[in-house]
């Protein structure tokens, strides 16, 4: 870890071989994220998958809203947007609009993409907008000191539940699919190679895409509820974690430290909101009309 | 440069301040604009949705004014220009991403068609009520241009200037009718392409590695920009950021960051303002107004000197930065300030801090839902010369 603090020491510090380093804006290491936080490793995952993706970096875009996960925009050497809390999907509709060319990804917390952001959440994936939505779900809000996210399973307590939480939580995946998004997965932060294999998916995917990590909160979530470290609850999603791609989203709900469902649960196809806008236009505007970012 | 001929409709119209309004943007090269549906604001995006598939560009009615004010950011980076419609109340749901657009320099219009407020007061009544709201709305210290036209062909002509604003300045630029001036219909004169001077965007030439997305120079206080995908692998954060952009949140890089984005406007003020003056040369009383209210006292103001007061005009064309220079100069041989304005005295704080001391300062307020009688402010004016 304490290479980690010497820029100088770059070989050491990373091996030259590493396939994640040219994804990395190393002047920008150490990073903020605690010890077995498993923001870091989503994003491991999410640089591998742009290795292998083979697509031009210049031509990837990544917006984040606010909190823990909000700053991984920083940290990725790729045009980079950490915009206000909620709001990292409207942003990067409208960067995405500007610019049909790039692929732009939304990369964000649970509590920044579904409570304050639940909104505009629902309406990119009912408009079927092409998007990549990575959200990284740790059952908490991470950087304000552990309050109630409406993520958090019935049961734990937050420093906003003290009691334990009484609300239901919600099921992404069964939102997401609900409200039309065309790809959707979930994978924990034990699930490293299937990870990156989604997000790779997913980058190669046109059209709203939605990808659910389970990552750790130590510090605040774990701490609380006295559930160990990173490292604990890394072996929770191994020996806990089922498998089944397909599986119908209304029943991948999570519970307090239950089982988990992971896999890809829906893959289709339709037309995306430019799709729509070019082929509709085109239709009844006729000359008049020059299809858009084609 | 000039306007590019596919987005002028060159001709004379007979359409409202709304529609207009939409026209200068669209003379003005915007091809990108998210909204959500206010009134008395609609009309703009209305237009602009039908107008726009055949200029080249996207309208997108989002699901929210939160989601509309950071979209069109978001479309500015992607290298659009870029405007925001709404009125008082979407306005104040808006307010957290006129910050955001102030600390990441982003060029973007706001037209805010003013009605009758506090909460949904008047929805069809006009008012100025949001003068204070976008210069002080907005968490933290920021500045913004505001403009304020009093007729449609002024909807026109100040929504390009707008444009060619926040271009130059990488600030928000606000323009500030009300529902009188985006209702009213008169003729507007919409010049040829070649006569409408367009600012582009100040582009960097720097190639990648070079390029420093915050990076200025004592002269020039307005960085360079560029968009997504051109390779600089720009980082952008509404943190207190350093020159490349990453947040740098220390006290010293705070006051340097926030001493730049103010001073662009405060240190260019003078080249800033826009008083249009009518007979204040030997004026006693000076009449200070803006939007609609300078139509209705220059009725009153006609009346008054039929009478034999000496009183002139001061119109606010630009209202923010404040022309408290001009305002002082004045002071010098007026006695009297005479403002109204269609709120209970927003802008007349202003000309009270300004001629402190040195001019008496009268308010005629209007808690708006119509304009101002002109007996009202002739009655102001005659009591003010004695």
């Amino acid at each position: 870890m304490t290479l980690l603090m010497d820029p100088s020491s770059e070989e050491l510090e990373y091996g030259m071989d590493n396939p994640v380093l040219p994804f990395l804006r190393k002047d920008r290491i150490p990073h903020i994220w605690c010890p077995g936080c498993g923001i870091g490793t989503s994003l491991n995952s999410f640089c591998r998958a742009l290795a292998d993706s083979g697509m031009d970096m210049d031509q990837i875009a990544i917006v984040s809203g606010i909190g823990c996960t909000g700053r991984t925009a920083g940290y990725l050497n790729l045009d980079s947007f950490h915009t206000t809390h909620g709001r990292a999907i409207p942003f990067a509709t409208g960067l995405k609009l500007a610019n049909p060319n790039l692929k732009v990804v939304v990369y964000s917390g649970d509590g920044d993409l579904t409570a304050i952001g639940g909104n505009h959440f629902m309406h990119a994936a009912r408009r079927n907008m092409d998007l990549m939505v990575v959200c990284v779900n740790n059952f908490t809000y991470g950087m304000t000191g552990g309050q109630v996210a409406p993520t958090t399973p019935l049961g734990p307590t937050q420093t906003t539940m003290p009691y334990g939480n009484f609300e239901n939580g919600f099921n992404l995946p069964f939102l997401a699919d609900a409200c039309g998004a065309v790809y959707v997965a979930r994978w924990t932060v034990y699930h490293v190679r299937q990870l990156a294999k989604a997000m790779k998916e997913g980058l190669q995917k046109k059209g709203f895409v939605f990808i659910e990590v389970m990552a750790p909160c130590p510090t605040l979530y774990s701490r609380r509820n006295r559930l160990g470290d990173g490292v604990d609850q890394v072996k929770y999603y191994k020996e806990r974690s089922q498998i089944k791609n397909g599986a119908e989203t209304k029943d991948v709900g999570l519970t307090f430290q239950g089982d988990i469902v992971v896999g890809k649960f829906v893959d289709r196809e339709r037309p995306t909101w430019l799709d729509s806008m070019n082929e509709h236009f085109g239709k009844v505007l006729g000359d008049k009309f020059q299809t858009y970012g084609g | 440069m000039h306007a590019d001929p596919k987005g002028v409709l060159t001709g004379v119209h007979f359409i409202d301040g709304d529609h207009a309004a939409c026209e200068g943007a669209l003379a003005a090269g915007c091809r990108f604009v998210a909204g959500y549906p206010i009134t008395p604001s609609t009309e703009i995006v209305e237009r602009f949705a039908a107008r726009i598939p055949k200029v080249g560009g996207v309208f997108i009615q989002m699901e929210d004014e939160l989601a509309a004010s950071i979209a069109i950011q978001g479309a500015a980076w992607g290298g659009k220009k870029v405007m925001n419609v709404t009125s008082g109340p979407g306005l104040s749901l808006m307010m957290e991403h006129l910050g955001y657009a102030f600390i990441t320099e982003t060029p973007c219009v706001w037209i805010d068609v003013q009605r009758c407020g506090p909460s949904t007061g008047v929805p069809t009544g006009p008012a100025q009520h949001d003068m204070m709201q976008v210069k002080w709305g907005s968490h933290g210290d920021f500045q913004i241009i505001a403009l304020c036209p009093n007729s449609p062909q002024e909807c026109f002509d100040l929504t390009v200037r707008a444009f060619n604003l926040t271009e130059t300045w990488r600030v928000p630029v606000f323009l500030m009718m009300d529902e009188v001036v985006g209702h009213m219909t008169e003729r507007v004169d919409i010049p040829r392409p070649e006569d409408i001077e367009v600012v582009e965007r100040k582009w960097t030439n720097k190639r990648p590695g070079e390029y420093q997305v915050y990076g200025t120079t004592p002269e020039d206080l307005v960085p360079e920009m560029t968009k997504a995908g051109d390779g600089h692998r720009i980082h952008v954060t509404g943190l207190t950021h350093n020159e490349k952009g990453y947040p740098d949140m220390s006290v010293p890089n705070q006051e340097r960051m926030l001493g730049r984005l103010i001073g662009k406007i405060q240190q260019n003020a003078d080249q800033l303002v826009d008083v249009r003056e009518d007979r204040t040369e030997d004026a006693d009383v000076v009449v200070v107004s803006y939007g609609i209210t300078s139509r209705v006292a220059m009725a009153a103001i006609e009346q008054a000197r039929a009478k034999g007061v000496k009183v002139g005009s001061a119109r606010l064309v630009i209202a923010w930065p404040f022309p408290a220079k001009r305002m002082q100069e004045l002071a010098r041989t007026a006695k009297v300030f005479v403002v109204p304005e269609m709120n209970m005295g927003q802008m007349v704080q202003e000309v009270e801090r300004a001629v402190a001391g040195v001019a008496k300062v009268v308010s005629v307020p209007h808690a708006g839902g119509s304009v101002h009688d002109v007996e009202t402010i002739l009655s102001a004016i005659m009591e003010a010369s004695r």
